[in-house]
């Protein structure tokens, strides 16, 4: 039996190189790649560890947006007061991977990389407008982070490319995120729903501009127009709430597992969506206070 | 019972093995290795019903590393007979044989078919798969109502039902049908003025031990096995192993390891047979460890159930007819502990009139273990429901319908003794009393009742004392620590010996180092195996005494035994001065020779043990999420020996009960392979799922034990499924028929309901 | 060919040698004899194989041992000092949190850095915390009641 190799590059054009190989995986936090080895589902010959990469292991605010690295750990993340700050939702997301220990070592590039269905961090990047850098032997490319999944477990990665990082824009004053997952205990489950509402408002706070995206109600993340398009221009008010509400149980298409009926999530992704909703805007109002 | 003033039963002390759990020394049974050590791997079906035509071993054989290959015919013919076992139930070596190892058949998804010794535990999953097996894939038998439709696949040919008539005839599923009662139930039910039936259902759930079943067994040329094993019972594990592998119980010696936890998953062997046999083949030692996945698929989870329960009470609260059907899954091979629930469904009340009916029938799916207080948690959910639903329909508080009803001493329990003294009524009084059962609630919460009754068991222990020349003292048993017993068995000797417990040494041996003794389970450690500690330190009192009177030239009753001191009396006061046991000790050898105190005992007169459990929740009406506020579990111990571990037992109980009741079970698919078999989606509560379990301890001395000691450790686990299901109840206003209550079907009924 | 890995463990400077898909666990555990640390699933649910890692808590379980390479590891066998038990260790022992104590090392080590954190959890805080530690025999009373305790003798109040 041919043994695997484990490679720790320290530069980006030399994991390309070792990426071309076969059977060569990322390694990033490995708390999927772990586990898909032990049930025999990934069977990897070249472990690339990224984690000695400088871009992806950074993590830095600059002017205009946010730098989130492939491999900097969920635990980074959550404790970065700043990030907390700017963009509550997308740490509540990273903060819900997980257990402490998990969170240790996942990242969110290795859990949008991942391409679960029910990823936490992706309607939570979706929300915030992320962007993602790729980078591979024909260079860089960046997509908007919706279109990075494109089924359970693909992404638009192709052959020997991996996810440098992301781009978060910030975001401007009167702005916040949330986001909410619904699991049958406190911690520890994967989503059954997750729902991540960005919302930004005028002085007045009036909302200018919404995002609602659905996790776990889909092959992959649903980006929710509709529900977006009832915040638009209201205050939050309870009509509007419930509009987005049921736009986003429409918008879901989602399957009978053992973690839930497709009915049960569908219904639970309108509850989801109001609530996070709810929250967004009352973090917009006192970042308005504020700012 | 007098009441003597104990001077350490009752006190805290840390426990001796505590030292080693904390800072990680302390061995568990994946923590042994041996030199030369081989790795076991199995080979496991990967149909829920299927029939061996043959196996060939050949390529597993020719890989490079493979020391041993085992399949069922490496097996001697299937051992007969059966055993009697405690608690109603019964372990038959034919089926255990095969279910170790399985013999032309494959009964359920996991079932071992062959194994394999390599030098490592890779090359040894490789081999596995090398090894080839024709099979005939049959249907699978999946649930309760599959196994008893009219032309359901029929797993073992052979099987006819034993028990009460009327019997089904021909080939079944139904491995037995038993009934009992006494009274008049027609008259029964004519006369009360509410009569409440009602069926449930809960799923197949697992014990959930964190640690994973392992052993490191080696074979001499001799032919004689030592086994490491993390076991709940080392004479079971030889005496088992025997019988499966047709050798004698002297050719094998089981030293326990530390066992982290077992709840009755590990009072029966799955790897140890296959260990030793690989072991024997290869002429190295095998150590064989499962993977968690393998836990949840292949050791002994307990029964889904379907259960029906009617009862009938009069407007001023007495209980006038109670009659129950429960039907068990025994799993792949007969032996649910339906009896167990037959005799506890309704254990805690006066009832004249009352019929109870139970069936044990096969599925293919893992054979059932015990799992603390075995058939006990699901009888009692339909029980302590419809109880509820009665108090709510004669507008009477739940407890005070319930002490209307309780059991007591004198009552003849509806399983068939009269009870001596019990603490139920004081734990229900204890649980009306308490500040939460007063305490307010809010919107969409509510607060759930039960009660909760189990024997316990006595069954037979050996313990030795032995005296050392400083004056400490060794206490030696046989039966593993997994909740703290050591602590209790060195408060025991200590209390007898009047020394303190700090210089008591608590030591759990191996099977060639103390006599005889059944198995940690049955919540009869600190009460049987510390009645044989308690006489066999009061052997060394005697001991010490006749030492004291030697030294004196005094007759024997002479000298009393007072505060670890031997004291001159009856006649003889003043005359001497006291000796104390230090002293005695240090010059043994010159009296006498060494003092060792010993018993070997079968413990008479284990007192019932009952709960009353009282639970608040809230649920989340939009998406069906149950959140436990705040618990408070109230049980009878007879006399807490130690307190913190009685309280721990109430706890963990109690915990266990909560997830059985929200989230606990096996996902089977259509071809019976399990779906959640990890702690991922095999959902036990986490810590913040919780609030404290607040605990509070009864003491209604068992008059048939020195100390009057009850167990405590199964008792805990029977109230919470139906305190948790009626605080739904109350706070959602929908009936819980089935568990667990998971959100998705609390919405629906909530949904149904509105 | 095994590669040859050199880390630092609980202080000392320790080298093993290992394939690469072996996980830190198991080299923790066969190679280096550190049984302390435990397997309860291989798959990142239940926290007994907790270690921290560079100085974050992490399942050994779900590290490749390989890459343990040039960092430290800390596990339950170092975190007393000799003789003297972290406060952590005494208090689990006098609160009585433990009972077949197979899921106490992973508590202990995770305890241990949520204090180094946090001087002053909540309950909900320790709770959540936590989480990824699993305990079927306790039902965690006794373990939050340990290690809020803990916090609070090492804070220098009563409670």
């Amino acid at each position: 039996m041919e043994q695997a190799r484990y490679e720790a590059p320290s530069s980006l054009g030399r994991a390309i190189e070792l990426l071309g190989q076969p059977g060569a995986r990322v390694l990033a936090g490995g708390t999927d790649l772990l586990v898909q080895m032990r049930s025999g589902r990934a069977v990897p010959r070249v472990f690339v560890d990224v984690k000695r990469i400088p871009e992806l292991a950074r993590l830095e605010l600059g002017r205009d947006e946010l730098w989130l690295g492939a491999a900097v750990p969920a635990a980074a993340i959550v404790e970065s007061a700043e990030v907390a700050r700017l963009w509550p939702g997308l740490v509540e997301a990273t903060d819900l991977i997980g257990s402490t220990q998990i969170q240790g070592r996942a990242s969110v590039g290795g859990n949008l990389c991942n391409a679960s269905p029910a990823a936490d961090t992706t309607p939570a990047l979706c929300a915030v407008g992320a962007l993602c850098v790729m980078a591979g032997p024909n260079g860089e490319r960046v997509v908007p982070v919706e279109r990075f999944p494109t089924g359970p477990g693909a992404t638009v990665l192709g052959p020997g490319e991996l996810l440098v990082g992301f781009r978060i824009p910030r975001p401007p004053a009167r702005a916040s995120d949330a986001y909410l997952r619904f699991i049958p205990r406190t911690e520890m489950d994967i989503a059954v729903v997750g729902a991540g509402v960005a919302v930004a408002l005028d002085a007045s706070g009036r909302c200018t501009s919404a995002r609602v995206a659905l996790g776990a109600v889909a092959p992959t993340v649903v980006v929710v127009t509709e529900a977006a398009a009832a915040l638009v221009g209201s205050r939050g008010e309870a009509a509007a709430l419930a509009a987005a509400a049921e736009a986003a149980s429409r918008a879901a298409r989602p399957i009978s597992d053992k973690r839930g009926t497709a009915e049960y999530r569908r219904r639970v992704a309108g509850v989801l969506a109001r609530r996070a909703a709810t929250a967004a805007f009352e973090r917009a109002r006192a970042h308005g206070a504020t700012a | 019972m007098s009441e003597r003033k104990f001077r350490q039963v009752g006190t805290r002390p840390i426990r001796h093995d505590g030292l080693d759990k904390v800072t990680g020394r302390a061995q568990f049974g994946a923590d042994y290795s041996l030199p030369g050590m081989l790795w076991g791997k199995v080979l496991r079906s990967p149909h829920a019903h299927a029939r061996i035509r043959s196996i060939d071993v050949s390529k597993a054989l020719a890989l490079d590393g493979v020391h041993a290959v085992i399949t069922g015919a490496d097996f001697p013919a299937a051992a007969a007979g059966s055993e009697a076992g405690g608690e109603g139930g019964a372990t038959d070596f034919h089926d255990l044989g095969a279910n170790v190892m399985a013999r032309g058949k494959a009964l359920y998804h996991g079932h071992p078919v062959a194994a394999v010794a390599a030098t490592s535990s890779r090359i040894a999953e490789e081999a596995c798969k090398r090894i080839a097996v024709d099979w005939q894939v049959l249907p699978p038998v999946l649930s309760l109502d599959a196994a008893l439709a009219k032309d359901a696949p029929i797993l073992h040919d052979d099987m006819r039902t034993t028990g009460d008539e009327p019997l089904p005839k021909g080939p079944t599923n139904v491995a037995s049908r038993r009934e009992m009662g006494r009274g008049d139930l027609a008259a029964g039910f004519a006369a009360a003025d509410v009569v409440i039936e009602r069926e449930f259902r809960t799923p197949m759930v697992h014990q959930g031990y964190i640690e994973p079943h392992a052993v490191l067994a080696r074979t001499g040329e001799d032919g004689r096995s030592v086994v490491f094993c993390c076991t709940q019972g080392p004479f079971m594990v030889r005496a088992y192993c025997a019988k499966v592998l047709g050798v004698g119980t002297d050719t094998i010696k089981v030293v326990p390891t530390e066992i982290g936890g077992g709840f009755g998953g590990k009072t029966t062997v799955y790897l140890e047979p296959l260990a030793i046999l690989l072991s024997r083949k290869a002429g190295r030692p095998v150590k064989m460890v499962m993977t968690r996945e393998e836990v949840f698929r292949a050791t002994g989870p307990t029964s889904g159930t379907h259960v029906r329960v009617k009862m009938g009470a009069k407007r001023d609260g007495t209980l006038t007819a109670a009659e129950a059907v429960l039907v068990y899954e025994a799993g792949a091979f007969k032996g649910s502990p339906v009896n167990a629930g037959m005799m506890t469904v309704f254990a805690p009340y006066k009832l004249a009139n009352v019929r109870i009916e139970g069936w044990d029938v096969v599925v293919n799916k893992p054979k059932v273990a015990a799992y603390r207080a075995p058939g006990a948690p699901m009888a009692a959910l339909a029980t302590e429901t419809v109880m509820d639903e009665l108090a709510r329909a004669l507008g009477m508080d739940p407890i005070d319908f319930r002490l209307v009803n309780a059991a007591h001493e004198g009552v003849q329990a509806t399983y068939g003794p009269k009870y001596r003294a019990i603490g139920f009524v004081e734990s229900l009084q204890a649980a009306k009393a308490h500040p939460h059962y007063r305490a307010p609630l809010g919107p969409n919460q509510g607060r759930g009742v039960a009660a909760g009754f189990w024997f316990n068991a006595g069954l037979s222990s050996s313990a030795n004392v032995a005296l050392n020349e400083d004056g400490s003292a060794t206490v030696v048993t046989g039966c593993p620590d997994i909740g703290g017993s050591r602590a209790s068995m060195a408060l025991m000797a200590a209390e007898e010996l009047g020394i303190p417990v700090e210089q008591v040494r608590p030591v759990v041996a191996d099977t060639e180092s103390i006599g005889y003794s059944d198995l940690t389970g049955g919540s009869r450690v600190t009460f049987a195996t510390g009645m044989a500690v308690i006489e066999a330190a009061r052997d060394v009192v005697n001991q010490l005494r006749a030492r004291a009177a030697k030294t004196w030239d005094v007759e024997l009753d002479a000298v009393a035994w007072q505060d670890g001191r031997a004291v001159a009396t009856n006649g003889a006061e003043g005359k001497h001065e006291p000796l104390t046991l230090k002293q005695l000790a240090g010059r043994a050898s010159a009296t006498g020779g060494p003092i060792t105190g010993r018993a070997s005992l079968t413990a008479r007169g284990a007192g019932p043990g009952f709960a009353t459990h009282i639970c608040d929740v809230e649920i989340d009406r939009e998406t069906g999420a149950v959140k436990v506020l705040r618990y408070t579990a109230v049980q009878d111990a007879g006399r807490a020996v130690h307190p913190s571990y009685v309280e721990g037992q109430m706890q963990g109980g109690a915990v266990q009960g909560i997830g059985w009741a929200l989230n606990e079970e096996y996902v089977f698919d259509a071809k019976g392979a399990l779906e959640n078999p990890g702690f991922l989606d095999y959902r036990i509560p986490v810590a913040s799922d919780l609030p404290m379990i607040d605990t509070v301890i009864v003491e209604v001395p068992n008059p048939m034990h020195p100390y009057g000691v009850r167990g405590v450790g199964e008792t805990p686990i029977v109230p919470p499924l139906a305190a948790v299901t009626n605080a739904v109840q109350r706070a959602a206003g929908v009936a819980v028929r089935e568990l667990p209550i998971s959100p998705p079907k609390l919405l629906a009924l909530l949904d149904a309901a509105s | 060919m095994k590669l040859h890995v050199s880390t630092t463990v609980n202080g000392e400077p320790a080298e093993f040698l290992c394939s690469a898909e072996q996980s830190l666990l198991d080299v923790l555990r066969e190679e280096l004899h550190l049984t302390g640390t435990k397997e309860g699933c291989a798959t990142g649910d239940c926290g007994a194989c907790s270690v921290v890692l560079d100085g974050r808590l992490v399942c050994a379980c779900l590290v490749l041992a390989p890459e343990a390479a040039g960092r430290t590891v800390e596990t339950i066998e170092g975190v007393a000092k000799g003789a003297e038990l972290h406060p952590l260790q005494q208090k689990f022992l006098e609160h009585a949190a433990l009972q077949c104590g197979v899921c106490t090392p992973g508590f202990i080590v995770a305890a241990k850095a949520l204090l180094e954190r946090n001087p002053d959890p909540s309950e909900e805080e320790a709770r959540y915390w936590l989480a990824g530690n699993l305990c079927r025999c306790t039902g965690y009373d006794k373990i939050i009641r340990a290690v809020l305790d803990t916090a609070a003798e090492l804070r220098g109040v009563t409670r």
